[in-house]
């Protein structure tokens, strides 16, 4: 043959290591990020334990503001938004009748350096110095003047580091999603979650450099003495809360709308009815998109801005209910008159309505101002953001999980322990949260350690505790039911659910390297459903079999964010251990600067899959 | 949804309590609090209609086309309907109006700036780590912990800290303010017409002992008021034992005030033993009538905060900060629990 590229094809733990393959760095999304997502809920669960009892002492009040930062931090930035990245790398490209991603090497740098970040925020706990400021990190709290120990530096960098992962993964999908839809996808035929992903990376492109922004202005204080968030220098600490929330609000959307688009698939498929309304979902998470950008305001209200900033975020905040309406009735459409089957995958699905219609109740309640003055840094605010967060979010990337697995990894969840995941996670979520409403309106603040006795607030307090461990539970249950699942046969067909709408469900579960022999002919919306429809049995293809070009696997992606973290310790530790601290961080930014060099210089053609592999992956004699 | 159930059931349990009439936000005791209170059940009452019409929706939905067993038909594809989306879209935009409005009306209404007005209260708040000085400009008084306040004024607040951000909270008076540091002034307004002792807390994370900064609103009658200002301004006598009056300068009033004596960067101490509290979170109670953990009498707690600060509130700036004996600690409690003020 022609193709005299010969590029080694790596095995076992190497194969991990330099892969660009989208399938693989989705699954690598996935492990990283569940396994920050246990980490986080053991914190969560100490947190409650903590709170079980009034005026107890199972952890200090350092250790508990070191969870309570942790834990958002960690769930936000190292559990949630991984996990949908890993469904983003897992689905998107399959649902677009795509090969890979549009840039398969910057995918991998993405995945490291958010896997890198992650891992030194972490390290801190081991260091023994935590971040303990909250995950929102105000100023002057955060400060080098009132938090002396390296907790805050470990939040400045490591979120940093894997902020770059977020924006670059941003950026991939979004020219991915423009560039490499099949034949015949065009905007309006495209799936519901490749329509969030696209907005969702739209807002990663405009909220991350907000965060990035912030986070470098507060590295520079902490690290160089700057003083944009010092008070006492001219240094303004509100500044600090509008960039946060320039970032932080947008941040709820970049997580909640690829949970809607999840949610918009699961509910599809199970109940064997096209998307009601589609185009006007299409509108619905554009708008929302574009609103979420400008409300941030409201996380505010008490900062005091003055009543016309408050009267303008209060009513902005109002109009995103009008497209989360949208979308709701849109769901409950979608059921209406179909055929729902109940699997676990649509429990979660279907849970996630009535759930997150009650947090975005809360969420008008918020916007009223005035009586925000009283929900605020209370309660009934924690109550709100885990409704949305892990009413929506969560249930949305467990529904996921259940419906993509066999396409992820060729095996189905057991059904049955799925079924013990989901009314223990669901019951388990509903006793933790729903009380918490209430113990914010009589009188709680959030973030507290302990609360006096006789207050009123011990019972509340205890049955939110017995529902976190009921969700803890469920958790562990979801991992048991993962790792039996992980010993069974490679069995699942190529459309396991047989109600299959989109290209994923046209491919063997789990796809080849290639994903698509032959890239397929898009016909109409719900593309595979259509060709079902009408008899067929596969899609058309729009070009014959033949050999495949694809990218080679790199390590330099694993060295460029090993050198970040590197860089980041170095740096980090100059304010203690001076020139050795800095010779360290600037060989890890050496080492960053060489794999970039060299990824610059080398040529890399890539290799082909050749025909004669593809035609015996599909069981045909060449 | 029968999952619901024991839920809505507890539901409307907490609102028929409605918590303590000192610390709830649904149990308000001010103009303030209240019209907070009606936009809220303004808004829950709105929002409880799209609550019942999407659970109603939701239940009918998944019991009506559940799938039945060997059920394999191919529902209709409908691909959606103007007229509901129509219907959907503007119903959710005539709520939001109705909702809108009175909050517009509110949010300017308790904008409004007492801060010069000659017939309300000025009082200056300064949130320090972990501790609430209250500063009243035109009666020259300065005290902490607790702020006294008439039950006949209008109470105009003016709101800053001294380091981190924290906020002034009092859930059955009123809704919450930031303090921000240098000179960015917050204001805000409440009033008390009740008599009694209100819960204040801090409601922005300021450090370990966030969960800690407790501090009391005592509203009094009129002339329990003009009473405490001159027993607050009435000249303070120091420790009768000249040794134990050395070490009390020397230990404490280089930071405290009692009456005209000592300095102004920590709590002052004029009239300790009639406030609510030591420290804002020991709460006094008489001999014999402790229930829990964090009340004794008032000797108790203060010998209990100044033998050990740190294992009261973590992290506060009064640990280690002098070396007292036990007998010390146990003089300047006993002193210090006899500065009573008798004015209610």
């Amino acid at each position: 043959m022609a193709h005299a590229h010969t590029v080694k094809r790596h095995t076992g733990i190497m194969d991990w290591l330099t892969t660009v393959d989208h399938k693989k760095i989705g699954i690598l999304y996935m492990l990283a990020g569940g396994i920050f997502f246990l980490v986080g809920g053991l914190e969560a669960i100490l947190i409650r334990l903590q709170l079980m009892y009034p005026q107890s002492e199972v952890v200090s009040a350092q250790t508990y503001n070191e969870l309570i930062t942790m834990h958002g931090t960690t769930m936000i930035f190292l559990a949630a938004m991984p996990m949908l990245f890993g469904f983003m790398n897992a689905v998107i490209p399959l649902q677009i009748g795509a090969r890979d991603v549009a840039y398969p090497f910057v995918n991998a740098l993405g995945f490291w350096t958010f896997f890198f970040g992650g891992l030194l925020l972490n390290i801190s706990f081991f260091v023994g110095t935590v971040p303990d400021a909250g995950w929102t990190m105000y100023a002057p709290l955060s400060g080098t003047t009132h938090t002396e120990h390296f907790g805050t530096d470990y939040y400045v960098i490591g979120l940093q580091i894997a902020g770059i992962g977020t924006l670059i993964g941003g950026i991939n999908f979004l020219v991915t999603i423009i560039n490499m839809r099949a034949p015949g996808m065009t905007f309006m035929r495209m799936p519901m979650f490749t329509w969030a992903t696209f907005i969702t990376s739209a807002l990663i492109l405009f909220a991350f450099p907000a965060l990035t922004v912030g986070l470098a202005a507060l590295m520079f204080d902490r690290l160089f003495n700057g003083n944009f968030f010092d008070p006492s220098a001219g240094g303004n600490v509100v500044l600090w809360e509008h960039i946060f929330w320039i970032f932080g609000h947008p941040e709820v959307y970049i997580l909640i709308l690829p949970a809607f688009g999840i949610i918009s698939e699961v509910v599809s498929t199970f109940s064997r009815k096209r998307l009601f309304g589609y185009s006007s979902m299409v509108f619905a998470t554009i708008l929302i998109g574009f609103l979420g950008f400008m409300v941030w305001a409201h996380h505010m209200f008490t900062t005091g801005l003055g009543p016309i900033a408050n009267a303008l975020f209060s009513v902005a905040t109002m109009l995103i209910a009008v497209p989360t309406g949208i979308k709701i009735f849109n769901w409950l459409f979608t059921l209406w008159g179909g055929s729902i089957k109940f699997t676990v995958a649509n429990l979660f699905a279907i849970g996630f309505i009535p759930t997150f219609v009650m947090g975005g109740v809360t969420g008008v309640m918020l916007s009223v101002a005035p009586a925000d003055y009283q929900y605020h840094d209370s309660y009934f605010v924690v109550a709100h953001f885990h409704y949305v967060i892990v009413g929506g979010l969560i249930m949305g990337i467990f529904a996921g999980l259940h419906y993509w697995w066999p396409k992820m990894f060729g095996r189905m969840l057991s059904e049955k322990l799925g079924l013990w995941t989901f009314w223990t996670f669901y019951i388990g979520f509903h006793l933790t949260f729903f009380v918490q409403h209430f113990l914010g309106l009589l009188g709680m603040p959030r973030r507290i350690w302990q609360y006096l006795d006789g207050m009123g607030l011990n019972e509340l307090n205890f049955i939110s505790t017995i529902g976190a461990l009921l969700m803890g539970v469920g958790t562990i249950l979801l991992v048991i039911n993962i790792i039996i699942t992980n010993s069974k046969p490679k069995t699942a067909s190529n459309d396991p659910w047989e109600d299959g709408r989109t290209l994923e469900w046209t491919i063997p579960s789990p796809a080849p390297e290639y994903n698509f022999a032959q890239t397929p002919l898009v016909r109409a919306y719900d593309a595979w459903w259509e060709e079902k429809m009408e008899g067929n049995t596969k899609m058309t293809p729009v070009e014959p079999i033949g050999p495949i070009h694809m990218p080679s696997p790199s390590i330099l992606p694993f060295f460029m964010g090993l050198g970040l973290f590197i860089a980041g310790f170095g740096f980090m530790y100059a304010r203690e251990f001076g020139t050795v601290s800095l010779v360290i961080g600037i060989a890890g930014l050496a080492i960053t600067f060489i794999c970039m060099g060299l990824r610059s210089w080398i040529d890399d053609h890539g290799f082909h899959i050749e025909e004669e592999e593809i035609l015996k992956d599909q069981g045909v004699k060449a | 949804m029968k999952r619901f159930a024991p839920l809505m059931a507890l539901l409307v349990l907490v609102l028929s309590a409605c918590g303590r009439e000192d610390l709830s936000a649904l149990n308000p005791q001010g103009p303030v609090a209240q019209e907070q209170l009606d936009l809220m059940k303004i808004s829950i009452l709105i929002m409880s209609i799209v609550v019942v019409v999407v659970f109603a929706i939701s239940i009918f939905v998944l019991i009506r086309f559940r799938r039945r067993k060997g059920d394999n038909k191919i529902p209709k594809q409908v691909e959606g309907s103007h007229k509901l989306e129509v219907i959907w879209t503007l119903i959710p935009i005539i709520l939001l109006v109705v909702l809108a409005i009175p909050t517009l009306k509110t949010v300017f209404s308790l904008s409004k700036d007492y801060s010069e007005d000659p017939n309300a209260l000025q009082v200056i708040v300064t949130a320090h780590q972990y501790w609430w000085e209250f500063e009243y400009p035109e009666l020259g008084i300065k005290t902490a912990q607790e702020l006294v306040v008439p039950t006949d004024k209008v109470i105009s607040i003016q709101a800053k800290t001294e380091d981190v951000l924290h906020s002034f909270w009092i859930p059955s008076l009123a809704g919450k303010i930031d303090t921000n540091p240098d000179g960015n002034v917050n204001k805000m307004y409440f009033e008390a017409p009740n008599a009694g002792v209100y819960q204040g807390k801090c409601a922005e994370l300021c450090g370990p002992s966030h969960g800690l900064m407790d501090f009391k609103v005592k509203a009094v009658e009129p002339s329990s008021f003009e009473r405490w200002q001159i027993a607050m301004t009435d000249t303070a006598e120091l420790p009768s034992d000249p040794e134990l009056a050395k070490t009390f300068e020397s230990q404490c009033l280089t930071c405290h005030a009692v009456g005209e004596y000592g300095g102004s960067t920590f709590p002052n101490l004029t009239g300790i033993a009639s406030r609510e509290s030591v420290a804002g979170i020991l709460i006094n109670v008489e001999e014999g009538e402790k229930e829990y953990k964090h009340e004794d009498t008032v000797y108790n707690n203060l010998y209990k905060w100044i033998k050990d600060p740190e294992a009261v509130k973590p992290g506060n700036h009064m640990s280690g900060q002098y070396t007292l004996t036990d007998d010390e600690v146990a003089g300047i409690a006993e002193y210090l629990s006899t500065l009573t003020l008798d004015f209610e």
